[in-house]
């Protein structure tokens, strides 16, 4: 059995492997787009009162930076690894619904465009320059991002981008909680599950539990910019802090939807480069489901400084406090899967120790955001934003690249270069506490985040040409890593099934997997599969024909019509929304149509 | 969501937890629509005593006609009941009769929300006039949406039973479009018990 070629092939895919690595370039590529964001922001910042950037512009990309990173490059990141990892992990020949997992795709993909189109198109909106690019901050805050004192379309692109990332998040959500709960092969029980397979389940869930709040919340938002309507509007009796509240709903979940992933990846690569299982499985798992729990008790902790009361204040710091167990039950397991292993120190385990040392700094600079007196003198300054990159570079970007370094003989057939590999982790983690430390005292010497520039007179330049410095390190190592990738193309070593000796499921199948995955469907009877029973998984050839579901293009023509319904919205021209409900109408009853089998 | 005719992923195949994927999706995505009404309703709560000026719900909410509508939209559940049993025992002509009665009572349903709109309109309560128009629009409108697509979906599988597509194989499909109406349903009456029939009392 082939696998079909050419360009309509990858449009009208539905097999996850494809899907999966449609995910991880796109992602990747927007992974780029922040960080050279970000190279901005600290050129601008190197020295006081610089000249690099404009106030505007300056907003602009701190706000596209956050808003990239986190809906563009770490989720659909994690995104990739759950398309391409988990139905082999589970022993499955796909998703439980393939074209809904190429929608996802698309409408992730159209609008990730649609929001960055907003660099180009200030002509058009007559706005005096080249951008009109979001600027009001990632979280957004009511009541700037009101029409009042936002008026040109930057909020409008940040706002019906995120409701159309929305929507791809939400039918990701739903597919994997699916295909996790009833694809699973025989024996595959849940307590049998990989671990990483089980936090995507219990990721999917916040997904499809969080983001109904952040939509209801955006459209809100639009209604008040679009049509007038007060809910977060002063002058009409409205209240802002509603927004911060359903944002921070929606945002705290959103946080572990970021780092729950992450922790899956290392909890499959700490055990097979210590060979022995991971230590406290059972416990691993609850934790997940108990931090997943937890999130969604949490969120008022982002908001001390608006002045709660003591009683709300005491509650959410309590809550905050409490969560720190489960994730420091986790921290505690990893580190005795690591004792007494045989450990060896191939660059996936580097950065999954990397993760944890990372994690653990970031982890405990959030328990002191934790207490409302000390968060009052952290909010809004540098400390804060050290925060964040501990747990979001240090943590959920440690576990993606030692889940790429993992996976990636899997899903390419070939293995990245150690050296390269080893050279990557060492310049990214020392570039990466090169950039992110010294914010912590340029935070608590009251740098505050978000301004443009600051006086010679703070007393923090040197900090923060340091902190310039190792961004710099950091996309030295991206070159690295980007270097290793093409010379693994043609150079790489043949990675064989099982190159690391994994225990999970996938490491059964062929390198890459072929385009049916597994030959014949293995039934399990323990959690390490690979370890403890290989001949009763291993592939033969197969015996006969195997079923593979055929492409559709009615995905990608049904996820074309949200973007173009948002075009419509901030244009304002109406035909285009009849267009686009025609488009929409069109691609879902062909989809429900066309003949179809998986 | 796919809906047509006998060509869906897990049909008939074995499941894990031996329940057809389909469905399962469809409960998980009731439950995530929960948390999107949730939300648009503890929003409206919460402005119930913000408004600055009137109309306020006492002047202007009818109970008596919105009863009547309510009463409309139980009774086409009750048709989506009877259509689903139809087409489960293969018996195409009542599951077209019934069919169709569902989709009447939606539409019912929709042309009462399009006149009570119209008419607040006409006493002065807008999106932009009060927080009491702001809220209350925005989350009645959202549930008229969803009517909106029940009725398109249950008006095609109508047509599929007019052409002769739609037989007891399908009764799957059907059986999710009426977990979909059901489910649009009990909003309503959520939303009918919040909003119309518990109302705030402003000293304006």
């Amino acid at each position: 059995m082939t696998e079909p070629t050419g360009l309509k092939s990858w449009i009208t895919t539905v097999d996850h492997k494809r899907i999966g690595k449609l995910y991880f370039w796109t992602a990747f590529c927007f992974f780029l787009v922040g960080g050279i964001e970000a190279l901005l922001i600290r050129s601008q910042l190197a020295q006081p009162n610089g000249h690099i950037v404009d106030a505007r512009t300056y907003n602009e990309l701190f706000t596209m930076h956050g808003t990239t990173m986190i809906f563009l490059a770490l989720m659909p990141l994690s995104v990739a690894f759950f398309n391409f990892i988990v139905p082999l992990q589970i022993g499955a020949r796909d998703v439980a619904f393939p074209r809904l997992n190429a929608f996802s795709y698309w409408v992730f993909l159209l609008g990730g465009i649609f929001m960055n189109l907003s660099w180009f198109v200030g002509p058009l909106f007559h706005a005096g320059r080249m951008s009109v690019a979001p600027n009001g901050g990632w979280f957004g805050y009511a009541n700037l991002t009101e029409r009042q004192y936002s008026i040109g379309p930057n909020i409008d692109f940040w706002l019906l981008g995120l409701q159309i990332l929305g929507v791809s998040s939400l039918a990701g959500g739903f597919n994997f909680v699916i295909t996790i709960l009833n694809l699973r092969a025989p024996g595959m029980k849940m307590m049998r599950l990989p671990v990483f397979t089980w936090m995507t389940l219990v990721t999917s869930f916040l997904l499809i539990t969080a983001f109904p709040v952040i939509t209801v919340a955006l459209a809100f938002l639009m209604f008040d910019r679009f049509f007038g309507t007060h809910f977060y509007e002063l002058s009409g009796g409205g209240d802002p802090v509603l927004w911060q509240h359903l944002f921070w709903i929606f945002g705290h979940p959103e946080v572990y939807i970021l780092i729950l992933p992450a922790m899956g990846a290392v909890s499959e690569i700490l055990p097979t480069f210590s060979r022995k299982p991971l230590f406290g499985y059972t416990v691993v798992v609850y934790s997940g489901i108990l931090i997943a729990f937890m999130g969604w008790g949490v969120w008022s902790h982002h908001m001390f400084s608006v002045g709660l009361g003591p009683i709300a204040d005491a509650v959410f710091s309590s809550t905050t406090m409490l969560i720190a167990i489960p994730t420091g039950v986790k921290i505690f397991n990893w580190i005795a899967t690591l004792w007494g292993g045989q450990i060896r120190f191939d660059t996936p385990l580097l950065f999954a120790v990397g993760f944890i040392a990372m994690f653990i700094i970031g982890g405990l600079s959030g328990v002191t955001h934790a207490s409302p007196p000390a968060d009052l003198q952290q909010t809004d300054t540098y400390y804060v934003v050290a925060h964040i990159h501990y747990v979001l570079f240090g943590g959920t970007v440690f576990g993606l690249f030692a889940g790429m370094y993992y996976w990636w003989p899997k899903m390419t057939g070939r293995l990245l270069s150690e050296t390269l590999g080893k050279t990557h982790f060492w310049l990214m983690l020392i570039g990466m506490n090169l950039a992110f430390f010294p914010m912590h005292f340029i935070g608590l010497l009251g740098m505050p985040r978000r301004v443009y520039t600051y006086s010679p007179d703070l007393g923090v330049s040197d900090l923060n040409l340091v902190s310039t410095i190792g961004a710099f390190l950091i996309a030295v190592s991206m070159l690295i890593f980007i270097w290793n990738i093409i010379r693994t193309r043609t150079k790489g070593k043949i990675a064989g099934d099982n190159p690391w000796q994994g225990a999970t499921l996938e490491w059964a199948t062929s390198s890459p997997p072929a385009v049916y995955n597994f030959a014949q469907i293995p039934t399990v009877h323990s959690r390490l599969p690979l370890w403890n029973e290989p001949e009763s998984v291993a592939q033969r050839a197969p015996s006969g024909h195997i079923h593979v579901p055929d492409g559709s293009w009615w995905p990608l023509v049904a996820a074309s019509g949200l973007p173009l319904l948002a075009t419509s919205l901030i244009s304002g021209q109406l035909w285009l929304a009849f267009v686009a409900a025609a488009v929409l109408l069109v691609g879902i009853f062909k989809w429900g149509f066309e003949p179809f089998e998986v | 969501m796919s809906h047509a005719a006998a060509t869906h992923a897990a049909e008939g195949h074995h499941t894990s937890m031996g329940l057809d994927s389909r469905k399962m999706a469809f409960w998980a995505f009731i439950g995530s629509e929960c948390l999107l009404f949730a939300t648009l309703i503890s929003t409206y709560l919460i402005y119930s005593h913000r408004s600055l000026q009137g109309p306020y719900p006492q002047d202007i909410l009818n109970i008596p006609f919105t009863s009547f509508s309510t009463f409309d939209l139980l009774m086409s559940s009750l048709w989506m009941v009877l259509a689903l049993a139809a087409v489960q025992r293969n018996d195409m002509k009542w599951a077209k009769v019934w069919l169709m009665g569902t989709v009447i009572g939606g539409l019912i349903f929709l042309l009462g929300q399009v006149w009570e709109f119209s008419h607040f309109v006409e006493h002065g309560l807008t999106l932009q006039r009060n927080l009491f128009g702001t809220t209350f629009f925005v989350l009645t409108g959202t549930h008229g949406a969803h009517v909106f697509v029940g009725v398109l979906w249950l008006f095609t599988l109508w047509v599929r039973a007019m052409q002769g597509k739609l037989t007891s194989k399908n009764a799957m499909t059907v059986e999710i479009t009426g977990l979909y109406w059901h489910f649009v349903d009990v909003i309503w009456i959520i939303i009918f018990t919040v909003v119309y029939l518990i109302q705030p009392v402003y000293h304006g």
